[in-house]
């Protein structure tokens, strides 16, 4: 998407434009401009990569090197230890854990946001009277900020006031201990989750249904084709690099859920929902042990990037169906 | 006979358009229950709530409860700030920075910029421990700045800013330079002008970017005075919500209503916007 831009001829062939055929006119103009260019750069250049070094890379630098070693209460190296906090890691039940609650969560996520957003794009483009209506409530969850989510989520799934379980009792169904109950609790943050990334999700695939050039649906009307074969054939492949690339930043988005976890269920119960970030954020600033979550961290900024870079490659690749 | 059959498809076509409606309510209602239910809530007294009951005395009593003894105004205020300055550095920070990859030719260009998109990839969540080292070394913990330095400027600007520029004619640049100009009159004149959609999709972006900020303020600031929106609903809702339900969706409901207006508000241009991006 970002990187299909038509690429602009940046230097005309000579002969092209008037000036630049004007040899002698020019020459003094590009080399005063060479020797200003080294000088500018660095004034434009230096504040962001100055920045950026110093809270980007020197931090995964440090975050690698410290993952090496022991640490004390302050976060300072003492012990060199090698690759074994990685082993360490890896054959601990509740980390490994942890790294499957991420898993689920996260596929959960994506698969019903995207699910979620296609729906709604898919109701909201037909054209009847007040749909702008409720195109304008399909986004307005992109309004809502992390702790808001949460605090109006909260109140629904409390079991004696809120009213999911109201609803549950008006139907005849057990109460639901969402949130105290393992697996609830999963459900009932990866919903919470799915909700605050519709409205995103549905103004970018709602964009996309509407870029799908209408003569493609005439022509397969005049072929006699339903509306079904329509949505297989033409609109899904239409809107794949669309779909592709709501589903990497969902995916990166579920990673990286802290808010939500810390706010609805702190991680628990059981751990059933210590993901990844709140897992680091125990280890590193409750329980100081600034290694481990060293070495979580790697495995998180490991997992994100391979995440990325696969998608880089297959969106140079799908880009141009 | 030829009159019942389009009676019939008219009433086809009816019972299409009640289902259509009908969907597009209940798919509505999904998504707009939770701002009901807590704009609805926050006007009834703490008690009804507690008892479970969605009716009662409906009054102002807990935004006046809010203002008055939450310092949710001044959360509010501090995320402003914030998000304003960071708004701003972003857009002067990351432009010049596009900038000098598009118009300057220097050593290392292209590997220069390889670099900042190495950036983009990194999640600043894997980063944190060492950060917090370093404002803590440099004294900002507790302090506007500290929710500040650390984001003058961002990668993903820089890359989309880049984009922009790139498609600024080339011939636009050989002109400014046969007439003199600058590089930073060029970039003022032209390169910002003509970037102005993709500089506004950075502004939002990185306004709702540092609005949203939840792990970084709080891990950094400690006192009512500094602290964000995001992070002062966190301690109003550890604080109250046991006992005052209706405070806490008040607050909540002060929080969410300036950006649903600026939301619906900004509707039209966003989607126009969005669209730009995304139709090429």
């Amino acid at each position: 998407m970002i990187n299909s831009f038509p690429s602009i001829k940046r230097r005309p062939k000579p002969g092209l434009s008037p000036e630049s055929n004007d040899q002698t006119q020019t020459q003094p103009v590009s080399f005063e401009l060479k020797r200003n260019d080294k000088y500018y750069a660095w004034l434009f250049l230096g504040p962001s990569l100055l920045l950026l070094s110093i809270f980007v890379f020197y931090p995964m630098l440090r975050t690698f090197y410290l993952s090496l070693f022991l640490t004390n209460s302050f976060g300072e190296p003492t012990v060199f230890v090698g690759l074994q906090n990685y082993i360490h890691l890896l054959r601990t039940k509740s980390y490994l854990a942890s790294l499957q609650a991420t898993g689920l969560y996260v596929v959960g996520v994506t698969v019903f946001t995207l699910i979620g957003g296609l729906l709604l794009a898919a109701v909201a483009n037909q054209k009847v009277r007040g749909i702008e209506f409720f195109r304008t409530i399909f986004t307005s969850t992109m309004g809502v900020s992390v702790s808001v989510s949460a605090i109006f989520w909260l109140f629904m799934f409390n079991p004696s006031i809120g009213v999911l379980n109201k609803v549950a009792l008006w139907l005849h169904l057990p109460a639901i201990n969402w949130l105290t109950e393992p697996h609830w609790a999963m459900v009932a943050v990866i919903m919470t989750s799915v909700w605050m990334h519709l409205g995103f999700t549905f103004l970018i695939f709602f964009g996309a249904l509407q870029s799908v050039p209408k003569t493609l649906y005439d022509a397969a009307d005049v072929a006699g084709t339903n509306r079904r074969y329509q949505f297989v054939h033409i609109t899904l492949p239409m809107i794949s690099p669309t779909l592709f690339f709501v589903a990497v930043i969902t995916l990166i988005s579920a990673f990286k859920s802290f808010g939500l976890i810390d706010l609805m269920t702190a991680g628990g119960p059981t751990n059933a929902t210590n993901l990844l970030v709140y897992r680091i954020y125990q280890d590193a600033f409750v329980d100081g042990n600034y290694a481990l979550a060293s070495t979580e961290s790697i495995v998180l900024a490991v997992i994100i990037t391979a995440i990325t870079v696969v998608q880089f490659k297959l969106l140079a690749k799908r880009v141009n169906y | 006979m030829e009159n019942t059959l389009g009676h019939q498809a008219i009433i086809r076509r009816r019972v299409a358009l009640v289902l259509k409606y009908l969907v597009l309510s209940v798919l509505a209602l999904i998504i707009i229950l939770p701002f009901i239910l807590g704009l609805w809530t926050s006007f009834l007294p703490t008690t009804a709530i507690a008892k479970g009951s969605l009716s009662g005395v409906m009054s102002w009593q807990n935004y006046q409860e809010a203002f008055t003894q939450t310092p949710i105004l001044r959360y509010l205020f501090n995320s402003l700030v914030i998000s304003l300055i960071q708004m701003f550095a972003h857009l002067f920070f990351a432009s010049i920075a596009a900038y000098a990859f598009v118009f300057l030719e220097f050593k290392y260009r292209e590997q220069l910029f390889y670099v900042v998109l190495a950036t983009m990839m990194l999640p600043f969540e894997a980063e944190v421990i060492p950060n917090f080292h370093t404002v803590r070394a440099m004294h900002l913990l507790d302090h506007y700045a500290v929710m500040v330095i650390p984001f003058l400027t961002s990668a993903f600007g820089i890359f989309m800013l880049r984009q922009a520029f790139k498609q600024i004619p080339w011939d636009l640049k050989e002109a400014a330079d046969v007439d003199g100009l600058s590089h930073w009159q060029f970039y003022r004149k032209v390169a910002l002008p003509y970037s102005r959609i993709s500089l506004l999709t950075l502004a939002a972006y990185s306004f709702l970017g540092s609005w949203n900020q939840y792990l970084w303020p709080m891990l950094t600031t400690f006192s009512n005075r500094l602290r964000p929106v995001q992070d002062g609903l966190r301690q109003l809702h550890s604080e109250e919500t046991a006992t005052n339900w209706g405070l806490v969706q008040a607050s909540a409901a002060i929080v969410v209503i300036p950006t649903l207006i600026v939301l619906f508000w900004g509707q039209h241009y966003f989607k126009s916007g969005l669209n730009e991006g995304s139709v090429k």
